[in-house]
């Protein structure tokens, strides 16, 4: 049962992907445009999981996939058509059929009477359609499913597991004759077996044949030379030979195994066998008993010499056998030709390129890359103090060894990435279940599904995007008679798309609805006293107040998006993964939502820099370029913030140690360093800082693990020195800095606090 | 086992718990096995390299079981290659269908490890 188990696995983990196939296909399948590929797809996914599931024995599983399976086979044959009712019960029957391998997985027996409603459907979609028979009676479907034996194929082989039994009741059912007087514990057969001559052109080898009956017992194999003809008549392909075979078995062993040798030549031979009883009495079973005089009928052939014992042979035949001759040539032949030309790097869909590997083995793998990567600034470190000049090889090395183990890093995490279409995927049905909920019509346009990410990340993304997605289709769109009022296509349009951008991955939920209310989110936002009345904010912080804790627009809270979930949940999620969010809207053209999340969650490229004695750890995907201002380029505003003239632009610029609190640092910005930095939405900005050290690969140890969250920061680090730096987030700094040098401005209460370690009296001097 | 050279079969299946039920039972009874998921990576897996058995599930994307056996029986190379198909169909016209395509035998899922064993020694030693 060992050996079973270890497929259980495998089997859940395919089931699971050919459900969301048939899932996919099911909910692109509609009225009117049968794709037959993707109905063909359906019924192979449906199928193979019956097939597995009829390997492990759950025979709920077997009985209910073979109505679905029975529906989705009239489907492609065109017998019956696609209707809506019919894809919303095939929809329902996927659902189902995840549930019963949910169960077979828990090992639980089903609920009863689980699968009846649909499996009645399933009926009378098949029964409807067919010369109008009535659909048969629910009460029959609702007899427990486990009592629908699954048809047809059960009758060669066992269940898998039950090997052992099955061979055992096979070897109890067949007392071969003889047995009973207990005299004869072994039996003599005799077998005839005359093959026609075109049996080894359907690729049956007679050479395994007698191997495998010698398996049987103890068989004394005599070849029959008769038919052979000259040397130059020979047709290397055909067969003529016959064989006489005595066995001697066990009397365990029954006719029918004798028969299973000859399975498949059955009609390709003449076959006679006979057990040669010890007692006369005893008569053979039944056998093709045409002839069954002992010698096959006497040949003609002048060389014939009378009698079979003179002219047989007492080898196995199996070096005469054209077959073997033949593959024995082709063994030698095999390596004087390699074919690498065409197939060398053709994968060509064969599985063995890919290897199932426990995601523990891979993590482990991870971490050990991310312990290197320590050791290695570790060397780093060291070597800094040396002589320069000194040590040149073992620079290089370094140098090399930094390289290799970027490779390395970069190859590790490629093994943990995953396409984001397996969430994608989920969404299809998402926007369906919401588009009949709302009443509204809705289309749902993907993009870069293929764009991939760090597995932990992807998990991650079910829950927030479910909920944008919600929030859209619920909150967005508008009812199909509104928008073609205003004259807009009756279906609104969701669109998800995925891409990469300056190592991160960005999701974007674009709808065309209505776009976000402004004056409704503002006076709410008033009402529940998140913001101050009178304050005046911009389009954009309007727009960003649905982020807030305990925000809801909605006058009702409807049964879709208000699920006790604001987009606040999703936001505190997003920012759990060292990620971000934002909104942009048009009134009355729609709203984006952008997220923005890192490809891996292990390690990162970052530029160290040192303000007071603290270090930081900037991502380097975040740096534009670090620069010693003159004074000239500085410049204080009205409203006390610096900011400071960079290639033509204005940029604001953030003390990095007024943020934090850090006592001992530069203050001015001419003799610190001003490293600029960028954030996903563009958005630039200058942050003071002391001193720059250099660039290096850091390992991300998470904060809210070990710690808790804090703002502007996105992890923390270990550096070679052993000394635990912090790794800033840049668009975090930018909003705290936002809010702290707009001390005059009215802004919203509820906005996060700058806080690291603590308020620090040296936080509020802030400029 | 007694095969002295490991004779090779190929497992054509879109079921990866099929492939893997196949791969491990005939590994243990001392075959070496390689694996393709339709009819079309059957054909390129045979180009690329002498096998001694093929078993073929019949209902495959890309190319059927059905087609991948008629294909092989067309090249001359292949006309006595034993072929198994690996079926839930146990439906004799399926048997005969593949017969007529040129297959060798038949295996009925859900098969049994030994039965398994038992019919490929019977084709392929």
């Amino acid at each position: 049962m060992d050996d079973l188990s270890r497929f259980k696995q495998t089997y859940f983990d395919e089931s699971a992907e050919l459900m969301a196939v048939a899932e996919a296909g099911l909910l692109r399948l509609s009225p009117g445009d049968v794709d037959m590929d993707e109905v063909n797809a359906i019924f192979r996914a449906v199928h193979s999981i019956k097939g597995g599931a009829g390997a492990f024995g759950f025979s709920e599983l077997v009985a209910f996939s073979h109505e679905f399976e029975t529906v989705m086979d009239e489907l492609r044959n065109g017998a019956i058509p696609v209707t809506t009712d019919l894809i919303d019960t095939l929809i329902r029957a996927n659902d189902l059929l995840g549930q019963l391998l949910g169960c077979a997985g828990d090992e639980i027996d089903p609920p009863p009477g689980l699968t009846d409603d649909t499996v009645a459907a399933l009926r009378h979609a098949l029964a409807a359609n067919r010369t109008g028979d009535p659909p048969q009676p629910v009460a029959e479907s609702a007899a427990p499913p486990a009592s629908a034996t699954p048809d047809d194929e059960d009758d060669e082989a066992g269940i898998f597991g039950d090997a052992l039994a099955a061979i055992h009741a096979a070897r109890a059912d067949d007392d071969p004759p003889g047995t009973g007087s207990g005299t004869a514990d072994r039996v003599r057969w005799t077998i005839r077996f005359r093959p026609k001559s075109d049996l080894l052109l359907s690729g049956n080898e007679p050479a395994y044949m007698l191997r495998a009956l010698r398996r049987l017992g103890e068989a004394d194999i005599h070849c029959h030379l008769d038919d052979l003809p000259a040397l130059a008549d020979l047709d290397a392909e055909l067969l003529h030979l016959s064989w006489t075979i005595t066995l001697t078995a066990d009397a365990s062993v029954g006719r029918d195994r004798i028969d299973d040798v000859f399975e498949f030549v059955a009609d390709d031979c003449d076959l006679q066998i006979s057990a040669d009883a010890p007692l006369p009495a005893v008569v053979e079973p039944s056998a093709p008993a045409a002839s069954a005089a002992p010698p096959p009928p006497a040949r003609t052939e002048p060389s014939a010499v009378p009698g079979p014992p003179a002219a047989q042979t007492t080898t196995t035949p199996a070096t005469t056998s054209p077959a073997t001759a033949k593959s024995d040539g082709a063994k030698t032949d095999g390596p004087a030709k390699p074919r690498s030309g065409n197939s060398g790097g053709d994968h060509g869909g064969l599985t063995t390129h890919t290897i199932r590997v426990d995601l523990d083995k891979i993590d482990r793998l991870v971490n050990m890359v991310g312990e290197m990567v320590i050791t290695q600034a570790m060397i780093a470190e060291h070597l800094r103090d040396l002589p320069p000049g000194q040590f040149q090889e073992l620079q290089e090395g370094l140098e090399q060894l930094a390289q290799h183990t970027r490779e390395l890093r970069e190859s590790v995490m490629s093994i943990r990435a995953q396409p984001v279409s397996s969430v994608f995927s989920r969404m299809p049905r998402l926007v369906r279940e919401c588009a009949t909920m709302t009443g509204k019509e809705v289309l749902l346009a993907t993009s870069g599904e293929n764009t991939e990410v760090d597995k932990t990340v992807v998990e991650n993304l079910v829950d927030p995007l479910t909920h944008m997605i919600r929030n859209s289709i619920d909150h967005g769109l508008e009812g199909p008679e509104e928008r073609e009022r205003i004259g807009k296509p009756r279906a609104g349009t969701v669109h998800l798309s995925a891409q990469h951008r300056s190592g991160r991955i960005v999701i974007e939920v674009t709808d065309d609805g209505r776009g976000i209310n402004r004056a409704k989110v503002l006076s709410k936002a008033i009402e529940k006293g998140l913001v101050q009345p009178g304050a005046s904010l911009t389009d954009e912080e309007i727009d960003n107040l649905i982020f807030l804790p305990g925000f809801s627009t909605a006058d009702q809270v409807s049964n879709l998006s208000g699920r006790g979930v604001g987009m606040d949940v999703v936001r505190r999620n997003i920012s759990a993964l060292g990620g971000r969010i934002g909104v942009y809207s048009t009134p009355g053209e729609g709203s984006r939502f952008v997220l923005s999340l890192p490809l891996t969650l292990a390690v990162l490229d970052g530029m160290v820099i040192s303000v007071g004695e603290e270090r930081f750890v900037l991502p380097l995907t975040n740096i534009v370029e670090s620069l010693r201002p003159k004074p000239v380029d500085l410049h204080g505003l009205v409203n006390k913030c610096d900011v400071m003239m960079a290639r033509g632009e204005y940029v604001r610029l953030v003390y990095l140690h007024r943020l934090f609190g850090i006592p001992k640092a530069v203050d001015d910005a001419t003799r610190g360093l001003v490293v600029l930095v960028e954030t996903e939405d563009g958005s630039r900005l200058g942050l003071v800082v002391d001193e720059v050290l250099g660039q290096q690969q850091v390992v991300i140890k998470s904060l809210e693990s070990n710690f808790r969250r804090l703002d502007g920061v996105a992890a923390a680090t270990i550096l070679g020195d052993g000394r635990v730096a912090l790794i800033l987030d840049v668009a975090g700094l930018r909003e705290m800095s936002r809010h702290s040098g707009d001390s005059d401005r009215a802004r919203p209460t509820a906005t996060p606090t700058p806080a690291l370690a603590g308020p620090s009296p040296r936080q509020r001097q802030t400029v | 086992m007694e095969p002295r050279v490991k004779k090779k079969v190929l497992t054509v299946d879109d079921s990866r718990t099929m492939r893997d039920m196949v791969s491990f039972t005939l590994r243990g009874a001392g075959y070496e096995v390689v694996e393709a998921a339709d009819g079309q990576a059957a054909m390129t897996a045979i180009a690329a390299s002498k096998v001694d058995l093929v078993i073929t599930d019949l209902n495959m994307p890309v190319m059927d079981g059905l087609t991948l056996i008629r294909k092989l029986r067309a090249i001359p190379a292949h006309r006595s290659l034993p072929i198994l198909m690996l079926t839930t169909e146990a439906d004799d016209s399926k048997k005969a269908e593949g017969r007529a395509a040129g297959a060798t035998g038949w295996i009925v899922k859900p098969f049994n490890p030994d039965k398994l064993i038992s019919v490929v020694q019977k084709v392929c030693g």
